[in-house]
């Protein structure tokens, strides 16, 4: 717009980018705000003048960490970092990484090491830049065209976004989640993701408003993330889309919601924000709507379709393990790693970590509106191999599934726990399972993702305290859980996660936290629900959960012989003294699924409550069985067959309802 | 006239570094950024890269005594090194910090002990070499700008 300056090229530049720093946009790029790390000092300072030269603000840092606090102390202080590789602090990369996900500035990486490999891990790890030391100051000359770049980059994201979706979101929701997964992502896997979101193009609600706070996507969900798609490949993701629209709607929504949970849990996140968008919808309606939901849970009940057990074995399944037991938990991690492709265990027992860990946000718990896709969930169990991403997202909206496992259990632990829940925000704990092959055929392209969002919001909470209680129970079966599944599903989900990522990533920004990623923490502190875990059983492994009330262990006992992969069986004790063994097969997972379906269904308003009546009811005749008796694990019990069925019916069913379902609770859930 | 001929002999001084290929154009590069808010700016370049280096030296003197040799240890030393050394434009030393960096990568321990001394040679070399520059440098008094050697 400054043509008068006669430089075209920097006005166009002024134009689509303009600069943060504000200053006149014919002087562009002068006072562009590098900030330089590098732990050579005479490096350090050749840059420094190098930088000055160009007429850069120059600041400079010979420790990563430092970088790190000095970019998070002042988010909008600089326009591009120019980082060392090797630094003793902290690997370049990780910084790389770092920033990427909570400041999303252009990062340039320089090394003298020229080697191809390094070169090539620069660039996947979304540098925009490599520069070979000794570094000239021509190549220093040009950095502005990143800032340019990526701002660029941003407001086509928005233009899309803006354009593409959906009323079913709120807009402030919606704008959020997108922004968060774009910004976050970086660069390469925006590419990735864009594609995908094209195919689809509902899901592309990138964020409309730049101001929004950036989803702080760690830098373990980012490598499982990473390592997932390079699992599954992108063609498969695509398939699962097309061929599962809900699912891949569910999965988007997960990520999106992991996004804005992340964000939470990461002090980027704003919460106001956060809390605004969860809880004002959800709050608001949420007092309301926790009775609403009792009172569909109890309706269904009394039609019968929603049988107790089914909700016992949702509530475990998909919520989560109530205590679960060391020793159990950790045959179930394998199990479940069974499920995940090569680390499944390992995964698995992060995202049941991660669940657990964020347990805290026994939020999570509350709303516990576990969007189990059934596909996923199939593809689980028939697959044992890979996991499918399961996301379990609770959100406020899984109320109405709290209700429901409420009812189921009726324990009093979990009105305990969900008083304990205090915690606004609802985390939202999308446990994705990745499953790359599926053993019946089912799987390759479905991924399901289960994404559970749970948020609990205290206020509703309370009031639904006993009732509640099903959430709870999850929820601190989680925590337990997570403590042991920490061990085990950390430590292996971990590297797994990083190199064969997966699907999980994406869930795992969720459900990083929980494998003990940064995220977790971040969940913790800021839900700082202590008893809350998230049992994601996600795949219909049996997860018990136990309401946080100790009283109630959930014993997850895992049946190997069953369906090896999935077979859970998740022990709810619901009441202090009552403690229900539920074990999930191969048709467990798809039970957690309905249950999830459920849960979202009713989560997401009344309207699908007949499709969720539904499920539930499949969910029912299958486990029904199983749920009565409060301790069976009933492994082989369920056929792949009947899981596969019951998942598909699901799908069926609550697929179109599904959809809309989850938009409402992503944009719920999105409350960030 | 006393002036033009410490000039004469600081470029002839810095031609010959050049020439016996002690330096690059990385150095030339540093000589152009050094202005009038730092006029002396190379000089505390190089004063500060032998400082920092000197900690870098003797740590891998201390790794290079060590039997067996920790190849991994020297090559994450010699790459900050390397990185430095080529920072200032000290070529030769650069080159021998590859090569050390190469023997690690083959395992062959005689041959990093080997070219470490090589490279200390001409670390030390070099350091001499620029002192003497800088000092006549500081004697000629500023000059108008660096030239590239022809």
């Amino acid at each position: 717009m400054n043509l008068s300056n006669g430089k075209g090229s920097i006005s166009t530049v002024t134009s689509t980018a303009t600069m943060k720093s504000g200053e006149g946009s014919d002087q562009f790029p002068a006072g562009l705000r590098v900030l330089v790390v590098d732990d050579d000092p005479t490096c350090l300072m050749i840059l420094e003048k190098m930088l000055r030269t160009c007429l850069y603000e120059v600041t400079k840092c010979n420790r990563a960490e430092t970088a790190l606090s000095l970019l998070r102390e002042n988010k909008n202080g600089f326009d591009i970092v120019i980082s060392d590789v090797h630094m003793p602090d902290m690997d370049g990369f990780k910084l790389l990484e770092h920033i990427g996900l909570e400041m999303d500035l252009p990062v340039i990486m320089m090394s003298a090491d020229d080697g191809k490999s390094v070169v090539m891990k620069g660039v996947t790890h979304g540098a925009c830049d490599y520069l070979i030391k000794p570094v000239r100051i021509e190549a220093l000359k040009n950095i502005w065209q990143h800032v340019v770049r990526k701002k660029k980059n941003e407001w086509k994201d928005t233009e899309q976004s803006g354009s593409a979706d959906e009323g079913d979101r709120h807009p402030k929701a919606s704008d959020d989640a997108d922004y968060s997964s774009s910004a976050n992502e970086g660069n390469w896997r925006n590419s990735r993701k864009r594609r995908d979101d094209e195919e689809d193009g509902d899901d592309r609600d990138d964020s409309s408003t730049l101001k929004k706070p950036r989803v702080v996507w760690s830098v373990e969900l980012h490598q499982q993330f990473v390592a997932a798609v390079d699992q599954l490949g992108i063609d498969n993701l695509s398939k699962r889309q097309t061929g599962w629209i809900i699912a891949s709607r569910f999965c988007r929504l997960s990520i999106r919601k992991y996004r804005l949970y992340l964000r939470r849990l990461s002090g980027v996140s704003q919460h106001n924000n956060l809390n605004n968008s969860f809880l004002s919808p959800q709050e608001a309606s949420f007092g309301t709507i926790s009775p609403m939901n009792g009172l569909d849970l109890h309706t269904l009940a009394a039609a019968g379709q929603l049988p107790a057990q089914s909700l016992a074995t949702l509530q475990a399944a998909g919520l989560g393990r109530s205590t679960v037991k060391p020793g159990l938990s950790m045959p179930l991690m394998d199990q479940r790693n069974l499920f995940s492709f090569e680390n499944p265990r390992l995964r698995f027992g992060e995202g049941q970590q991660q669940l657990l860990s964020s347990s805290k946000p026994t939020n999570l718990l509350h709303g516990v509106p576990t969007n189990m896709e059934p596909k996923q969930l199939a593809n689980l169990h028939q697959s044992a191999q890979s996991l499918g991403n399961l996301n379990m997202r609770v959100t406020g909206s899984a109320t109405q599934g709290n209700p429901l496992l409420m009812q189921m259990t009726q324990s009093q632990p979990r009105g305990q726990m969900l008083s304990e829940n205090t915690s606004p925000r609802v985390p939202r704990l999308p446990n994705i399972l990745g499953q790359p092959t599926l053993s019946n055929g089912i799987s390759d392209g479905l991924l399901g993702r289960n994404g559970i969002a749970s948020s609990s919001r205290t206020p509703s909470f309370n009031p639904v305290s006993q009732s509640s209680s099903y959430l709870n129970f999850p929820m601190n079966q989680s925590t337990e859980m997570s403590v042991s599944n920490f061990p085990l599903g950390s430590t292996p989900g971990m590297s797994s996660m990083t190199t064969k990522g997966s699907f999980q990533p994406e869930v795992n920004s969720g459900i990083r936290a929980s494998a003990g990623f940064p995220n977790y923490d971040i969940f913790n502190d800021l839900h700082q629900q202590k008893s809350r875990d998230w049992g994601m059983a996600s795949q219909g492994p049996m997860y018990d959960s136990s309401s946080q009330a100790n009283p109630l262990h959930g014993n997850i006992d895992v049946s190997p012989s069953v369906l090896v992969q999935q077979g859970y069986s998740s022990t709810q004790q619901q009441q202090p003294g009552h403690s229900r063994d539920i074990s999930l097969i191969g048709k467990s997972p798809f039970s957690l699924g309905e249950g999830l379906e459920h849960s979202n269904l009713q989560n997401g308003g009344q309207h699908f409550n007949p499709l969720i009546a539904d499920s539930s009811t499949r969910v029912k005749s299958e486990r029904v069985p199983d749920a009565s008796s409060q301790t069976n694990l009933f492994p082989d019990h369920y056929g792949q067959e009947d899981l596969m069925s019951a998942l598909l019916k699901q799908q069926e069913i609550g697929q179109g309802e599904n959809d809309f379902d989850f938009d409402g609770y992503s944009l719920d859930n999105i409350p960030v | 006239m006393d002036r033009n001929n410490s000039r004469r002999q600081l470029a002839a001084m810095k031609q010959s570094l050049f020439d016996q290929g002690h330096l690059d154009e990385q150095f030339i590069q540093l000589e152009e950024l050094q202005d009038d808010a730092n006029p002396n700016f190379v000089e505390e370049i190089v004063t500060l890269y032998y400082r920092d280096s000197s900690r870098l030296i003797s740590s891998l003197e201390q790794t290079l005594e060590r039997n067996p040799l920790d190849f991994n240890k020297l090559d994450t030393i010699m790459h900050q090194f390397k990185g430095s050394s080529s920072s200032i434009g000290a070529k030769k030393v650069k080159a021998e910090s590859t090569l050390i960096r190469e023997y690690c990568r083959t395992g062959n321990a005689e041959g990093c002990r080997k070219s470490f001394q090589q490279m200390k040679k001409e670390y030390v070399a070099l350091r001499k070499r620029l002192e003497n520059y800088f000092q006549l440098a500081r004697q000629a008094g500023p000059m108008d700008r660096a030239s590239r050697p022809k």
